[in-house]
Formats: structure tokens, sequence, C-alpha cells
């Protein structure tokens, strides 16, 4: 078995925009944004960044096609740029282009960049469209809440959950990333909002109303990378390092053979495992000090619990409701507000929620600081139950 | 050749929406108030993604209800409402049963009796083979017409051969006159039409009758034989006058479904002659005739082979599960009458690949997915590598049709954000008794009714249309096997 690139990358520098609806900013603007605090916190030149890896979805919505966006708005001279696209795991892909790119010694410093300005489509949600002529013939003409939405009725089914007790759970991360949210200046939704509210929202896709689902917000977000010996070289004492970064991909068994029961995410287990082994972490509930996950929708959130075996199987709606994952809870999740309230500018999330984990490693994180953060989790997800893309990073302090 | 010619075995397909005819009345009461006179019963109507070609695919298979598809050498398809002008409709029927290789096909148009037309020419046509002669009528009417009233929307379909026929074809006759009593021309939503007192005198009352003597001359049978007396007419009381003329028995008149489905148009003689015939005992002689520019007249005998047939959907099924529309405004939605302001999510291109469509035409029209013939394992879509993640057999897969196969539900959801011309939008993991399993869209689907295993049966649909270019395409959705509760 491979070694694995534990603590062979420090993450020297972070950026990330202010999430929302920026009717102000074009992708251009929030790049900038995200780069120049990025760059202002590694401390080094935009000349020493020798390769970059630039993240973002929906290309087709705003930037365009290629790496180019980035290089040209950046002014990026004459370096390797690469685009990539891995649907909403996008973010966590870029990072992982530009970490193995100095753990491989191709480079010493490398960038990664995730952007997306979502808000130029004229409506809510994201952008409708072809999926590719073949899958316009036969896919069904679903929505991501919809793809999503379909967790609940077959968990609620597999575990014997009401529709009313799992409404509720569900309710309750909403509930809860609203509360974190509020206290994140960066985030996009910035209000607390009572329980009474989120339950009797209007549905989206049964059984999720509007407040089981993020919010799509523009934004942008960016890691300089390098190695620890560099780092410390470039004078940096206080350091985080990635301990794993593992993505593991749906083979169409989900969706094609007659094993997946429709309630969990078979990539995240899988990637969860690797990446626990990868960092060495044994009892992830025990020795996890926060994570962010891929809560697009609030049921996801739920299940993921389950997938990256911190609650157990059958075990997130007692978990959740019993506020194991809330701020003060032993687990605490998306305490910048996830996905749900910081926002979901899709190729920059990845970037984002590895972002909070550096400013709680660092404690730099204001007044949402947890105590002793040592070890934080990423879950990136991209795609739909039966089909997707799954990213986990473990990030750490560097002794 | 042997044996006579006819009918070996038959099946009808009616929308499941039923349109109460007091919602139309009530719509249109500030401006035509008579219109309550003739506000009586439901009248069937398409869900949004139905149409001819749709509604006799779903006859079609009720009629090959446990026969060997590899006998069909033809397929007709009768129709005033081909989706397409220039593309062989037929051949759209033909490829969604899985019939296509080495078969005739041929569309039929341009008079209501296009049903009997085609059916006429299968018989005369027949030889050792069988013929499917699918029948199937989705028209428009303007609103606040009598049209609308009357139309509905419905297919039926037989097959034609010598092989143990269940009604023989004992004559034939057909008369051909340019009487206009309607028409609608190239380029025309809705038709136009004459006085009624003219058409019920002039056509009715003359052409018809003229047929109708020539038939039972030829056959040499008096009025008084026939057991079932078949004419389709939306007029009042004409179908029972003509039986009269010629001494048929008044409880021989085949009810014309006026208040349960209304007149589906060049479907609607074999739709009456699918239900005569599910009534019919061996010997009962059956008389059809359909009237449009003249008339076709066609005398059957029912034989002792109809109690062979296994049991089927019918008329009488699909008149079982209708299930009750009030919203006159759903209904001028889904017939295009109007255009409800959908959002941007409405539109979307869904231009079509045509040349992906051909590729993949066995696996999206024919539902094909493949088996693997080392494991055994089915699945959909058939791919190259096997998805058994205990096999993954490389080009090992046989076509297996799923179409048939018995299914539950997985997951699902009602999405109310994607854009559906009938939201929500209900879809979700189907899976496959037989093993296998395909995110699908669902259709004739109310709230309530899906819960995780309920049985589904697959039908055959538009997913798409293109309306910039004129083009729709067809898929396969999952219904409720067991029909829903009442509105």
């Amino acid at each position: 078995m491979a070694r694995g690139i534990r603590d062979k990358v420090a993450i020297i520098g972070m950026g990330c925009s202010k999430f929302g609806e920026r009717w102000d900013a074009g992708a251009e603007d929030l790049m900038v944004e995200a780069f120049n605090e990025a760059l202002a916190d590694a401390g080094i030149e935009k000349s020493q960044i020798e390769a970059a890896w630039f993240g973002t979805a929906f290309d087709r919505v705003h930037v365009g096609a290629s790496a180019l966006p980035l290089s040209t708005t950046l002014r990026l001279s004459n370096i390797p740029v690469s685009r990539v696209e891995n649907m909403c795991a996008t973010g966590t892909e870029a990072l992982r282009g530009a970490a193995y790119a100095v753990a491989s010694g191709a480079c010493d410093i490398a960038m990664a960049l995730g952007v997306e300005k979502l808000k130029d489509t004229g409506y809510g949600g994201l952008p409708a469209g072809s999926r590719g002529p073949l899958p316009d013939l036969w896919v069904p003409n679903g929505s991501a809440p919809g793809n999503f939405a379909q967790l609940a009725t077959a968990y609620s089914a597999k575990h014997g959950v009401s529709a009313k007790d799992l409404k509720e759970a569900i309710g309750h991360v909403s509930w809860k990333s609203h509360q974190n949210g509020a206290r994140n200046e960066k985030a996009h939704l910035r209000k607390a909002v009572p329980m009474e509210t989120i339950l009797n929202a209007p549905m989206i896709a049964e059984p999720l109303g509007l407040f089981d689902c993020c919010g799509v917000s523009d934004g942008s977000a960016c890691a300089i990378v390098t190695t620890p010996e560099i780092a410390r070289s470039l004078g940096k004492t206080d350091m985080v390092t990635i301990k794993a970064l593992q993505l593991c991909l749906s083979d169409g068994v989900e969706s094609g053979f007659n094993t997946w029961d429709g309630s969990h995410f078979a990539t995240t287990r899988v990637a969860a495992k690797k990446a626990y082994d990868e960092a060495g972490v044994k009892n992830p509930r025990e020795e996890l000090s926060m994570i962010e996950v891929h809560d697009c929708f609030s049921v996801t959130e739920l299940v993921t619990m389950e997938d990256l075996h911190i609650s157990p199987e059958g075990g997130a709606v007692k978990d959740v409701m019993d506020g194991f994952y809330d701020a003060d809870g032993g687990v605490p999740c998306q305490i910048d507000g996830g996905l749900k309230c910081f926002g979901h500018p899709i190729g920059a999330s990845g970037l984002r929620m590895v972002y909070e984990v550096y400013l709680q490693l660092l404690g730099r994180a204001g007044e949402r600081q947890l105590k002793n953060a040592t070890l934080g989790l990423t879950h990136n997800l991209g795609g739909a139950p039966h089909a997707n893309v799954s990213a986990v990073a473990i990030m750490g302090r560097y002794a | 050749m042997s044996g006579t010619a006819g009918i070996t075995s038959f099946g009808a397909y009616i929308p499941r929406l039923r349109l109460n005819r007091a919602s139309i009345a009530a719509a249109h009461k500030w401006a035509m108030p008579n219109l309550r006179g003739m506000a009586k019963g439901e009248r069937s109507m398409c869900n949004w993604d139905e149409d001819a070609i749709t509604m006799a695919v779903e006859a079609s298979r009720d009629c090959l209800t446990g026969r060997d598809r590899g006998a069909l050498e033809g397929i007709f398809f009768a129709s005033t409402t081909l989706p397409f002008l220039d593309r062989q409709n037929a051949g759209v029927i033909g490829a969604a049963l899985n019939l296509e290789h080495g078969i005739a096909s041929l569309d039929v148009a341009g008079s209501q009796r296009a049903g009997t037309s085609a059916l006429i020419a299968a018989l005369r046509g027949a030889g050792d083979g069988e013929t499917l002669v699918a029948a199937a009528d989705a028209r428009k009417a303007r609103p606040a017409s009598a049209s609308e009233m009357q139309f509905g929307h419905g297919a039926a379909a037989v097959t034609v051969g010598r092989d143990r026929p269940v009604a023989v074809l004992r004559a034939h006759h057909t008369v051909t006159t340019d009487f206009v009593d309607h028409f609608r021309g190239e380029g025309e939503e809705f038709d136009y039409g004459w006085e009624e007192r003219w058409v019920r005198e002039e056509g009715y009352g003359k052409i018809v009758p003229q047929a109708i003597k020539a038939l039972l001359d030829k056959a040499g049978v008096a009025g008084g034989d026939v057991a079932h007396f078949v004419m389709p007419c939306s007029l009042k009381g004409i179908p029972e006058r003509t039986a009269k003329l010629f001494g048929v028995a008044p409880e021989a008149v085949a009810d014309t479904m006026a208040e349960s489905c209304g007149d589906t148009g060049a479907a609607h003689a074999l739709l009456m002659l699918s239900a005569a015939l599910e009534k019919a005992k061996p010997g009962d002689l059956i008389l059809v005739v359909a009237f449009g520019q003249g008339a076709d007249a066609i005398l059957l005998e029912a034989t002792e082979a109809l109690a062979d047939l296994p049991a089927r959907h019918g008329v009488a099924g699909a008149l079982a599960a209708g299930r009750r529309e009030d919203d006159y405004m759903k209904f001028l939605s889904f017939q295009d009458n109007i255009r409800l302001d959908w959002g941007m999510r409405g539109e979307t291109d869904n231009k079509t690949a045509l040349s992906t469509e051909y590729r993949k035409k066995d696996m999206v029209t024919g539902f094909s997915g493949g088996r693997c013939t080392v494991c055994g394992t089915v699945q959909f879509p058939r791919t190259h590598y096997c998805v058994n993640p205990n096999c993954q057999a490389l080009d090992t897969q046989e076509p297996y049709s799923f179409a048939d196969s018995p299914a539950r539900v997985m997951s699902f959801t009602a999405d109310w954000l994607s854009y559906n011309p009938s939201p929500p939008f209900y879809y979700g993991q189907v899976q496959f008794e037989t093993g296998g399993r395909v995110l699908m869209g669902f259709t004739d689907t109310e709230a309530g009714q899906l819960e995780v295993g309920s049985p589904l049966k697959m039908m055959f649909r538009i997913k798409d249309y293109d309306r910039d270019r004129g083009y729709r395409r067809y898929f396969w959705k999952a219904a409720p096997a067991s029909p829903g509760k009442e509105a």
C-alpha cells in the first residue's frame, strides 16, 4: 500500500471571498478577492507560485472553458495551470492537484483556486440544461434536491424512522447550521432561524423544504501549498498539514446493481476509511476536533454522519437530536455555517471547507473559534446519492 | 395459406385521466351557457406525456398479451393526429414493441375511418403471419366547441391473421364519397365542421346505410342476425336509428362510450370492436361501420378461439382505471391550448441528437438493457463491463427487455423545482424484480400514492418536447401498478 501524502504538504496560505448573491462581482472579482487574501497570508510573491489548479464546475454560466480565466485574471505568467471539474467535489479536486504536485516534488509552491459565479442565470437553484446527448434521452429531468431527497425515503424505510422524526432531525441539521452561520461574516445566510420556520417551509422536493437546501452562492476560495520543509524555510512555525486526501467515485453499482439500498453514500464510506488509514485516525468520533461536510441538503449531512463512521449506522438521528454535531457538541459540524449558510459556490466549496478547518486549527476563527482544535475533516461530494464523487480530506496541526 | 382471415387478438388503451364535462361547461358558462346541455359524464384526456403513438403502444401491448411477437410481419397505424407528418409513426411503435426486424409498416391517416380502412387492408392482405393494426387519436378541440365535449383520447389494436382467429371476416364493403362534414387543413390545429343537421341527414342518414346494405347483401345476412352493431357516432340516437333501419335489435347496438370516454376518432371503431369482442360469444355476428368521406363496413363472426385468449386489460379494464379530473385549466395546458409561465427552467433546449437516438434505439425506445451471460445479472443500460462487482465480465451481455418486468419503488421524491408540465415531478429509483434498477420518471401518479416497495408497471411515454424544432422524444416511465384514488 502506498504511503500517501500525510504530512508531506503544508498549507501556508488561504483565502476566501465573501459568499452570497454577489450582484456586485463577477468570477474575476471573486477570484482576486480570495487570491489576494491567500497570497498575503502565505507571505510570498505571486511569482513564487509554480503551478496552479483551477476548479470550476458550471463554466458555461460564467467563465467558460479551460484554465485561462484563472491564468489571465491573476496574470500568472506562463506557469502550468490546469482546469479541473468533478461536479460539486471540484474544490477538493483542485487542492488534490496542487497537493500532489508539491508532494511529488514537481514544484515547490502550488496553488488551488475554486470559483463559481452562479447568480447570473436569472433563476434560483443550480443551472439546468443538457446532460449530454444520451442521458438526455432517458435520465429523468430531476433536480439536485430531487436526487438527494430520495435518501430520505430510503433511509426511513431502512431504519424504520417515521417521516416526522426524520423531518425533525434534518430540520435540526439546518437549525444548527443557521445558528453557526450567523456568527460568520463571510457567510451567505447569516440569520438564525426558528425550528418552526424550518419545518413549515415550502416544499422543494419532498420531504426537503426550503431550509433543507443549501444556498446557491457566488464565491471563491484559494489555498497555497508547499512542503513543510519549505514552509519552515519561509519562516512558518505554526503549521497546518494535510494528513489525508482521498477521492472515491461510484462505479455504477449503486445505480445499476441490486445491492445498494439508497439510504447512504457507498463512496463516502470507502473514502473515509482510506482517509482515516492515511491519517492514522483510529477512532474518528473521539479524535476529530471538527468536521465540515457536504450538506448540500440537510438529509445529506444526516446520513453522512454515518458514512464517515462517526455515528453508528442508524444512529445519526439520535446523535443529531442529542446535539452531538452542534457547536458545543462532541464533534462540531459546519461551525462556519456549512454549505447551508456559508453558501455553495460549487467549485469553491471544497476549498472553503478547508479554509474553515485551517482557521480553526490556527486559532484564527474569531467568535466561532473552537477550543483545542487539532484535527479537522472535510467531506466534499459531487453528483447524486446513486452516482457520485466523494472527497474526504483531513488536516491537522504539524507537530 | 390456410384458414380464414380474421382478428386473432385485440386490446385497448384509454388514458387514465377523465375530464369531468361539467368542468368544461363551468369554464365556458360566461360565454356559452348552452354547453351545459352536453355536460354529462366524462371524456378521456391524454396526460401531458401521451400522444397517439404512446397510446397505440399501450393498446398494442394489451393486444399482444401472451402472444409470440415473432409472428408479426407488419404494423399498420391509423390516426388523424400522427405526431410526425414525415417520419414513419408506425416505426416508432414497432421499435417500442421491439418488432423491428423485417417488419412492414404503414401509417394510415386522413379520415375518421382510417382505423377500419387499415383493418380492411390487413384482412385483405392476410398471409401466414400476423399484422398488427393499431389506431389511436388525440384530437385537439377548440375551447368551447362541441368537439371539446364530444372528443376523447384513446387507442385500440388488433392482430390480423389466419391462425386461430377469434373473429373471422365474413364480408366488408367501402363507400368512398367526398362528403366534407368537417376537415382539418394543413397546419391547422382544429377541425372546422358544417351544420350538424346536414351531417345527420345527408351523411349518417344516407352514406352509412348504403355501406351497410351492400355489406349485408354481400354476406347474405339479415340485420336481425347481427349481435353487435358497432357504430361510432357523437350524434345522439344515430346508431340506434341506423340499426333500426336494418332490423338490428336495439340491445345489439354497442355503447359508443360517449359518457365514459368520448369519441376517440380514428381509433373509436376498433375500440368499440374490442369492447364487443370482450363480450362476444362464439357465433356472434359483429357489424362494424365507420363514417368518414364515405363509410367502411365490416362483418365479423366470433369464434370458439375467443375462450383461449389470455386475460387482458381491455376496454373494460381501461374504463375502470379512470381517474376523474375536474381541472379544466390542466386540460387546456396539457393540450397546449394555453401556455403557462413555467419560468426559466422550462426554457431548456431539448434538442435531440438523432444519431445518438438511432445508435441507442433498442435501449431508449425498446427499453432494452443487458443480461450478463456469465453471472446472469440483469442491468440497465447494457454496457461493456458487467455491473456486478464480483463479475465485471467484458462484452458478455445479451439484450434484455425491461418493458414488461414487474418492478417496485426503491426511493422516490416529489420534485417541485424541476420543470415538469404536471408538477410535482415524481421520480425515483425503480428496482426490477428480475434484478436491475433504473432511475426513472413516474407518470399517472398522485400525491400519497407512492411508497417504498409500491408495485410499478412500465409505460411508453413522451420524455421531452423540443418545441423549437417540432420534435419529441420518447422513453419509458413507471406508473403505479394499481389505479389511484379518485381526486
